[in-house]
């Protein structure tokens, strides 16, 4: 028999808004994160850094950081392996320069000394001898033909001949024939966007502790969205087996994709190597500014071409995306996803992956989507304000269905896109009135969410509660999640349940918490483990009332027989059967490992009034509202906070956050003073409105939601500023600056 | 770096003045500890200046003023009863710098010594004609504040003077002081323009005016003619005319990661407008 | 380098170290006496997460030397709580969520609780304002300044 307890209606504890299992030690302070662990005889480590954007390393001189007290170790790239390929050689480079120093920040050398003030002093003493080279910061400068070469040969097969070797990946795809499409249209719009990189912006830097011996044999502690992609890369880096590395996971104080790879870890382990020492490595929040992975930037041409009753009869975009000193720009999922919630005839988008020298790029929530959803919602948007059509009647007009056709190809299964456009459209907030100075923006975005190789084991107690092991670090409240959905097919209260994240020894492989795939791909695995752990339990109430287990079903936590001719017996609860779980056939389990491949796709629409003062440009988010697809909302105010966050990024990104870079080629931004995340006092509530279209591919309906909930924000904050004062804005952030000369370019 | 906490201002100006290499006084710190940490200014010798008698109190001068002592804070001055009532430009202007917790260590003196050209407090000191007293090797004397700061990150203290108060002068009748600046979020920047102005008015003419901008020249700027524009007239469209295009005309900006010459040039114009109407309406009665 | 000798109170105990006059009053809580709910987002007091009580005054922990605690009565998360008797800010950031990561909310308790004692009716406004240099990158501080206001109003009907 196997169970299957598929269902999108008639949860017992999914959809409840229980406390969250971590929520004690994080109100009181014990929570462990990433710098919160200490080890006996453990040393403190400091990175130093290269403060040119281009520059050969001619000679590192260690001698007078280890002449000092209390200095144990130094390391630099001759410490790491040899002979890596691919990504995992691209890490390591960022992790430790070898020849040539790619960015401002990029490491060069590292020390371990005795305490963390030794260890600082240590760094200033080591002495690099660099020869500058050429640098470029710029996307559309790195394509130009005079632009200095970042690293030659670093482009793969996709790209077409003739193009600058800092551009290093193409993508390109598409139907119908767009020519065609613009002869059909009575209105072609056609723009160019650029957006700014901007960082993650955890408040949490990148820290460690880590332990390796000369066996070979090592122990490590870190903030990390995914623990065993640490293990793997760090033991190619450090020349070990994977499995004799252990990797733990600490509470993580917030990722969005920043924490999804590796900066210091392997550091860490090659310092302890060395001084055969633990070692503690934490990042400053400058160095997180400066050497972590910040998102893209981009410059983007598009062109859509529309009829006069709002029908899109083609449209065409091209994006190219900075994305640091190596090879990663998302510049295919941007182009896939720029056009994804329309149905279109006609449609055609190129992306180009190219290198500066920025530090390398690293996911940022739905990487590549905002800035393409900001482009192409922002044509939209002018093609409604000049055609005079309403921008919810055009959208749903050509609104991507279950069944339409996607841009980047496939056909699209059940969606709900239309369901957000029209819970959006019936929002107060669409007919309230707006004050002078203010402006309404709208705006779609859509991701892909993704499902990816899922390992977790569930095990019963004899006192009939259970405890769930997974592998996916908890970065928004899964464990209260995975928690509620083993409650539903178990029939235990949540309470009951305690769910961890298991370390890298005690669990098989778990790809990394990304893709907004945690609460569907480790809860699909979850619900699929205490199934197996029910099925068991079923076949130990069969054989106590000696009847076939077929004859068995469960229900609210209990064994039941399934009929009368299964006989009478009065059911079993599940305490019954694990009390002597011992003598009646030994532990009850239940696991599951596979990489389910049914994630449902996601689509917002978001509603943003803002407000601009006409004397200096400044804009403030007066009222917000995020409409989105969850499938099925497991934790709704877990949902509610995934929509509020992404939103409240997307606002930060549109308005006032941008890596600032010299002629110098070096960071001038690298703090939280200067990289202005939004305040509190910046913000407004934020409404939201969870749409329940289920998703086929997972057993509850589940749809990721961490990531499309910042696709929309640029583009319906840009429509809603571009509103209030009558000047398209093409580029991000909107400095006060920049919406001054838009103003200023009106009255002239 | 070495750390001393004195129990007299004798005694740390001696301190000062006998220090090799770089000193550097801490009263809140808020100044003092982010360049330590980012590596700007590694102090030899940190002088602790907060446990000499008196360096926290806020009195009424015999004349009606206020002496603040050198370790007053943001938040001391805000939680006064009066002392904003006579002053609120000036309060407001130092409550604006940072969060809350950087209020509870922060002080006025610290944001004038620290010589930032865009300290909030300064222009909104300078136009309340407000006086830095200091003691060192060669005694004590008096400093109108729009004279401490020589340049970005640079005063015009003598090695081993050391500051002991600030004094506002009384802010008789029918006087009003206001302070803004703009930043592009609501909170937490560092200002990109700031402007003050304190008046004084009879019925509805203006009798005094003094005006001073930060942000746009490597030290605050003192407007002495907006007293030219200002006085003997009211606040009307023309006073804010002349006014703004005297600010204007008085920005040396540069081109900066936080404002560009033009933005802050016209910003100016825009505040010193409203900082205006703000400080006019006080000096006629409005409360603050 | 010579360490200076401190005494001062945390969370109403007496405690003792030494320390270089560099080290900040964080790193003396987080690395001298085990104290680590409160976090250094930034070192430069821009981001609160090291927020704590001097003398009753809410700081940030990174902006004061360690050395400036003598004879100080220093405030910190770990005190909030009486026995296992949470107080009400930190019951209602649990249930209303007002966390997801949880790496800001340790000095965003200390920063509401201080804004409380000070002002038991704040309006949202205030509360925004207060707590504008507690940054937060997960929430929106939607459900932060919710719950603040919602123990404020319990607060004052159970007094």
């Amino acid at each position: 028999m196997a169970l299957d307890s598929s269902k999108t209606t008639d949860f017992k504890y999914v959809g409840t808004r229980p406390d969250r299992p971590d929520g004690l030690d994080k109100v009181t302070g014990r929570a462990k994160f990433g710098a919160d662990a200490t080890a006996p005889g453990m040393l403190f480590a400091a990175i130093k850094r290269s403060p040119h954007a281009h520059a050969k390393i001619l000679k590192i001189d260690a001698s007078k950081a280890l002449a000092m007290d209390g200095v144990k170790a130094v390391v630099t790239r001759a410490d790491f392996a040899e002979g890596l390929t691919g990504e995992t050689w691209n890490v390591l480079e960022n992790v430790m320069a070898g020849e040539t120093a790619l960015y401002d920040g990029h490491a060069v050398a590292a020390v371990a000394a005795t305490s963390a003030l030794i260890a600082r002093d240590a760094m200033k003493a080591i002495e690099v001898e660099y020869e500058l080279l050429p640098h470029v910061t710029d996307v559309d400068k790195a394509m130009a033909a005079d632009a200095p070469v970042i690293r030659a040969g670093a482009a793969d097969a996709s790209v077409p001949e003739g193009l600058h070797p800092n551009v290093v990946r193409y993508y390109e795809s598409g139907h119908g024939d767009v020519e065609a499409g613009f002869a059909e249209a009575d209105l072609v719009i056609e723009d160019h966007f650029t957006t700014e990189a901007t960082h993650q912006g955890y408040i949490e830097p990148h820290a460690c502790l880590g332990t390796l011996g000369a066996d070979g044999k090592g122990e490590l502690w870190c903030c990390t969205q995914g623990h065993w992609n640490v293990q793997k890369l760090c033991a190619a880096m450090l020349g070990i087996e994977t499995s004799q590395l252990r990797v733990t996971a600490s509470e993580i104080g917030g990722g969005f994709g920043g924490k999804t790879t590796i900066f210091i870890e392997p550091v860490a382990l090659a310092l302890s190597r060395k001084a055969n020492r633990p070692v503690k490595l934490v990042m400053t929040r400058a160095e997180v500014f400066r050497a972590s992975g910040p998102t893209s930037s981009t410059s983007m041409d598009v062109k859509i071409g529309m009829k006069s009753d709002g029908t899109i009869t083609a449209a065409q975009g091209t994006f190219r995306l900075q994305g640091g000193a190596f090879p990663g720009g998302p510049c295919e999922m941007t182009a896939m996803c720029a056009f994804a919630p329309y149905n279109l005839t006609n449609v055609h988008q190129v992306g180009y992956d190219v290198m500066t020298n920025r530090p390398k790029q690293a996911a940022y929530r739905a990487p590549g989507s905002p800035m393409a959803a900001f482009a192409v919602e922002s044509v939209i948007d002018e093609l409604c304000n000049q055609l005079g059509l309403d921008p919810f009647e055009v959208r749903l007009k050509n609104a991507s269905r279950e069944g339409t056709r996607a841009s980047f190809g496939p056909k699209w299964p059940r969606i709900g896109l239309v369901e957000t456009l029209e819970a959006a459209r019936a929002h107060p907030h669409y007919t309230a009135p707006l004050k002078e100075g203010q402006g309404r923006g709208i705006s779609c975005g859509f991701w892909f969410n993704h499902g990816g190789e899922t390992s977790v084991s569930l095990a019963m107690s004899e006192d009939g509660s259970a405890q769930i092991m997974v592998g996916t670090p908890d970065i928004g409240g899964s464990r209260a999640s995975m928690a509620l959905m083993a409650a539903e097919v178990l029939g235990i209260p949540y309470e009951n349940i305690r769910c961890t994240i298991a370390d890298t020894s005690s669990l098989g492989y778990n790809e990394i918490s990304h893709g907004s795939r945690v609460t569907y791909a480790s809860g699909l695995a979850t619900i699929k483990a205490a199934e197996a752990a029910v099925e068991e339990l079923c076949r130990r109430a069969a054989a106590k009332w000696d009847i076939p287990e077929e004859a068995v079903y469960w229900e609210d936590g209990y064994a039941k027989p399934s009929g009368p001719n299964a006989g009478d017996h009065a059911p079993l609860h599940i305490t019954e059967l694990t009390a002597d779980m011992g003598a009646t056939g030994g532990p009850i389990n239940g696991h599951f490992e596979a990489t389910p491949e049914g994630a449902g796709v996601s689509f917002a629409t978001h509603i943003v009034d803002a407000e601009v003062d006409p004397e200096t440009g400044a804009t403030k988010v007066v009222r917000y509202t995020v409409v989105q697809d969850a499938g099925k909302a497991i934790h709704p105010t877990y949902v509610e906070g995934q929509f509020q966050g992404g939103a409240a990024q997307g606002i930060g990104w549109a308005l006032n956050e941008e890596y600032i870079y010299g002629e110098d080629g070096r960071l001038q931004n690298a703090g939280f003073l200067d990289y202005r995340i939004p305040v509190a006092s910046d913000l407004p509530f934020i409404d939201t409105v969870i749409v329940e279209v289920p998703n086929p591919g997972h057993p509850f309906g589940v749809r990721g939601v961490g990531e499309t909930s910042i696709c929309p924000p640029l583009a319906a904050i840009a429509n809603a500023v571009s509103n209030a004062v009558g000047v398209r804005m093409r580029q991000l952030p909107m400095r006060p600056s920049r919406v001054l000369e838009a103003l200023e370019s009106k009255d002239g | 770096m070495q750390y001393f906490k004195p129990a007299t201002f004798e005694e740390a100006s001696a301190l000062a003045a006998g220090a090799e290499g770089i000193t550097r006084f801490l009263a809140g710190g808020t100044d003092v500890l982010v360049q330590l940490r980012s590596d700007l200014v590694t102090p030899d010798v940190l002088i602790d200046i907060k446990a000499i008698p008196g360096t926290h109190d806020i009195t009424r001068t015999e004349d009606g003023g206020w002496r603040l002592g050198v370790a007053v804070t943001g938040a001391e001055m805000s939680e006064h009863p009066d002392l904003g009532r006579d002053w609120p430009g000036v309060v407001e202007a130092m409550d604006l710098i940072g969060s809350t917790q950087v209020q509870g260590r922060a002080t006025p003196i610290g944001n004038l010594c620290n010589a930032s050209p865009a300290a909030d407090s300064v222009p909104a000191m300078i136009a309340a004609g407000a006086v830095l007293s200091v003691v060192g090797p060669d005694g004590a004397r008096d400093i109108p504040v729009e004279e401490v700061p020589a340049g970005p990150g640079k005063t015009t203290l003598k090695k081993g003077e050391i500051a002991t108060a600030l004094t506002l002068p009384p802010r008789g009748a029918q006087g009003g002081d206001a302070y803004l600046r703009f930043i592009p979020r609501t909170e937490m920047d560092i200002a990109v323009v700031g402007c003050a102005i304190n008046l004084t008015v009879e019925g509805e003419v203006i009798t005094s005016a003094r005006m001073a901008l930060g942000a746009v020249a490597p030290t605050a700027v003192v407007v002495h003619a907006a007293a030219d524009a200002l006085v003997g007239r009211t606040l009307d469209d023309a006073a804010l005319k002349a006014l703004t295009d005297l600010a204007e005309a008085s920005c040396n900006p540069i081109d900066d990661k936080r404002g560009t010459v033009k933005f802050r040039t016209h910003t100016a114009g825009v505040l010193a407008r409203r900082v205006a109407q703000i400080a006019y309406d006080r000096a006629k009665g409005a409360k603050a | 380098m010579s360490k200076t000798h401190v005494t001062a109170k945390v969370n109403g105990d007496a405690v003792e170290f030494l320390c270089d006059p560099r080290e900040t009053l964080l790193d003396v809580l987080r690395d001298r006496l085990g104290l680590t709910g409160a976090k250094e987002g930034c070192g430069t007091g821009d981001c609160g997460a090291c927020s704590v009580t001097v003398d009753g005054r809410l700081v940030c922990s990174c902006l004061m030397l360690g050395v400036e605690a003598e004879g100080k009565e220093i405030g910190t998360v770990e005190g909030i709580a009486d026995g296992e008797t949470l107080h009400p800010l930190q019951k209602k950031f649990i249930e209303y969520a007002a966390l997801q990561c949880g790496i800001c909310t340790p000095g965003i308790l200390i920063a509401a609780k201080s804004l409380l004692e000070k002002n038991p009716d704040p309006t949202e406004t205030e509360v925004r304002y207060w707590l504008a240099g507690n940054l937060c990158r997960c929430t929106g501080y939607d459900k932060i300044i919710r719950a603040v206001m919602d123990t404020a109003a319990e607060m004052r009907e159970a007094s």
